[in-house]
């Protein structure tokens, strides 16, 4: 049977168990992915079907985790390693900027790191201080890395899978508030696979432009769009890094309004980025300003401010208004 | 009986068994390495030191943009080498261009991150040599993935990694002994205290005792030997490496060396030491050390010396008339090699530029 229900976190359990299964050279390592199972239960049960050579704790050090990762990639070995929350990512972060991110250029392509660095990623579960980080930009600005983020249930099993088949190191975003959320899905057709972004709704007015946390929030709000008599569509980028031009733009083309919706700082960030491209190449299609929907310049907030940050409907919808309408 | 802090506290004294004189120091624990290793060991010493001079040549004639020579240090670079197999790894510093030409890859592929043309130009895999790591102790955690990988493929290898003085500051190091001495990975952590790091000096990097020691507090056993003396660093990194071969976990092995030439030539080593503090490290050089010794024992006479001079002036000979030669990288490989399939993007750039180049040369 391959239609199943299940959380993403579920989901992304049952995609590491999956490529264990299919793959022996693919191993499992970071702090509390044990016996614990990860403190989000990703890795749940893993060191009791493969045993402890292929799922295990390691020494709370995060460069240690990745530098280690690297070696064992290079030794032929497919490492997914856990960094347990966005924002402990940072200790870790030379080895992924220096090495993960440059071995293969480095290397004039004779060292390839097929590995995965899993981070469970933004914000809206409450997390205290250190615990919620909107980390994209950093890894989408360093070249040489892929950077995914699943919005779906579906998506997150297979994003997973193909980010462990991939022959280049991937940072695999999973948006930690998405985790409960559970769906009924069909493990027997698969989901487009890295670098492809999909159009969850279709849209002829305006057009949303999400990933990650943000999507099911850009879905609502074209939901509330509708029922004011706007036809809003919402694509959801899947990857970030590729982007899909082709998608975005073709979306965006077909509604001649568009609004990007992220978690993270809108300064020098990926919303910026997906703005100035979609400008430079759909300006004449353009019937406004392309807006944006993110957080502020901040730091992070505490858990009682945090929905201050967070793009909400009522945001989103503000902002599809804004789109210069013949009619307001 | 020993104890576990004994058994991973280092020699009192560095390890030496051949003094400066070129006279064999019997050792308790170590042994004298034969007298086919040590007159090969001594031919490779000859070939490091001319290329190390070589490659400064090179720098000075605008071949290169830069060379870390280790000069005065090449039983540390040679000894690390002499002591893996071909199935072992070794993982270099940007100090290490001679270790890793003894290890047999091409000295002009090896040159190539200094020439500017690629950021390595040998293929790692072809001898087991990591690309050299310029930050610093890095690569030492690549070390034990590359070790731990090994053990859990159930293969004998061995990692040699090579770290200097400074390294022995960073992060990574420390982590590195851990997850080493908590796998029980067989890696060889081998630290060539030259005494700078650039112009700070040892007693500014470091309280500890010696930086053998900073083994214990992992639980890694520490040795330390004489830099200058092949015989030493041959016998105390081959009973690391067996040790390590034999499942018996990681080893920190320190070698008291002397940067006796400035960090690089863009470095200016007035400004931090005195010229009679590098004197005394001069008579100490390693080539000159075991010739004594190897002359003393009759393994060693001018034919021989001769020889070994020939086929270091031959492998110099080779590095620079291949560094002589202007090689233009293709702008091409710039958007070639960052993934295995390329992106959108970068399709677009690499268009951009050979058209932009293309547009150049009309």
């Amino acid at each position: 049977m391959t239609h199943v229900k299940l959380s993403m976190a579920q989901a992304l359990n049952q995609a590491l168990r999956d490529a264990m299964r299919a793959d022996d050279t693919v191993l499992m390592f970071g702090e509390d992915v044990g016996a614990l199972g990860g403190v989000f239960r990703v890795t749940d049960g893993l060191t009791a079907e493969f045993g402890e050579s292929r799922c295990f704790d390691t020494p709370l050090a995060e460069s240690g985790i990745v530098g280690t990762a690297i070696g064992m990639a290079m030794n032929g070995m497919r490492p997914v390693v856990e960094m347990q929350f966005d924002a402990f990512g940072y200790p870790a972060f030379e080895q992924v900027v220096s090495h993960v991110a440059k071995m293969r250029n480095r290397t004039r392509g004779k060292i390839t790191l097929p590995m995965v660095i899993r981070m469970p990623y933004a914000g809206g579960i409450g997390g205290v201080e250190h615990h919620c980080d909107s980390s994209e930009a950093y890894y989408a600005h360093t070249p040489g890395l892929t950077v995914v983020a699943p919005s779906t249930v579906a998506d997150a099993y297979w994003l997973m899978r193909r980010a462990i088949e991939f022959p280049d190191p991937v940072i695999f975003l999973e948006p930690k508030k998405l985790y409960w959320a559970k769906e009924e899905i069909d493990l027997g057709t698969p989901e487009p696979g890295i670098g492809k972004a999909v159009v969850r709704r279709e849209g002829a007015d305006a057009t949303l432009i999400a990933y990650g946390p943000t999507v099911p929030v850009a879905l609502e709000a074209a939901e509330a769009a509708a029922a004011e008599g706007r036809s809003v569509g919402v694509v959801d980028l899947r990857s970030i890094v590729p982007f899909d031009d082709e998608t975005v733009c073709a979306a965006v083309r077909s509604t001649g309004r568009a609004v990007v919706v992220a978690e993270a700082s809108g300064f020098a960030s990926v919303s910026s980025e997906i703005v100035a491209r979609v400008t430079e190449r759909c300006f004449h299609s353009l019937a406004a300003p392309i807006r944006r929907v993110t957080g502020f310049d901040i730091p992070f907030p505490p858990p009682h401010l945090e929905r201050h940050q967070l793009p909400s409907v009522d945001r989103i919808l503000d902002a599809v208004d804004d789109l210069q309408w013949e009619d307001s | 009986m020993s104890t576990v802090e004994e058994r991973l506290l280092p020699s009192a004294e560095p390890v030496r068994l051949i003094d400066e004189h070129g006279a064999a120091h019997p050792h308790t624990s170590y042994q004298l390495p034969s007298a086919e290793t040590l007159t090969d060991g001594y031919a490779q010493l000859v070939k490091g030191r001319r290329l190390n001079d070589q490659a400064s040549a090179l720098v000075r004639q605008g071949r290169l943009a830069v060379y870390p020579s280790s000069h005065g240090q090449e039983a540390c670079q040679v000894a690390a080498t002499m002591v893996i197999e071909e199935r072992d790894w070794l993982f270099p510093t940007y100090r290490d261009t001679v270790s890793i030409v003894s290890r047999g890859v091409d000295p002009i592929e090896t040159l190539t991150l200094l020439r500017g043309d690629w950021h390595s130009g040998y293929d790692p895999h072809e001898r087991n040599v990591a690309p050299q790591s310029t930050p610093l102790a890095t690569q030492l955690l690549h070390a034990v993935g590359v070790a731990h990988a090994a053990r859990l493929k159930g293969e004998d290898t061995v990692v040699m990694a090579l770290v200097g003085d400074g390294g022995t500051s960073e992060g990574d190091f420390h982590e590195a002994l851990n997850f080493a001495a908590v796998w029980q990975a067989p890696v060889v952590f081998f630290i060539q205290n030259n005494e700078y790091a650039i112009s700070v000096p040892l007693a500014k990097q470091t309280a500890a005792p010696s930086l053998a020691h900073k083994g214990i507090g992992y639980g890694v056993p520490g040795e330390r030997a004489d830099g200058n003396d092949l015989a030493g660093l041959l016998a105390v990194l081959g009973t690391a490496v067996e040790r390590a071969r034999a499942g018996e976990g990681p080893q920190l092995v320190e070698a008291h060396t002397y940067r006796v030439q400035a960090h690089t030539n863009a470095d200016d080593a007035t400004r931090y030491r005195d010229d009679a503090e590098v004197t005394p490290w001069l008579e100490r050089d390693p080539i000159k050390r075991l010739d004594a010794y190897l002359s003393g024992a009759g393994l060693l006479d001018d034919a021989r010396r001769a020889a070994a001079l020939a086929e270091a002036d031959r492998v110099a000979e080779y590095t620079r008339v291949g560094l002589m030669e202007d090689v233009q990288p293709d702008p091409a490989e710039l958007f070639q090699h960052l993934y295995t399939v390329q992106t959108p993007q970068l399709r677009e750039q690499a268009a951009f530029l050979a058209d932009e180049l293309a547009r150049e040369e009309a």
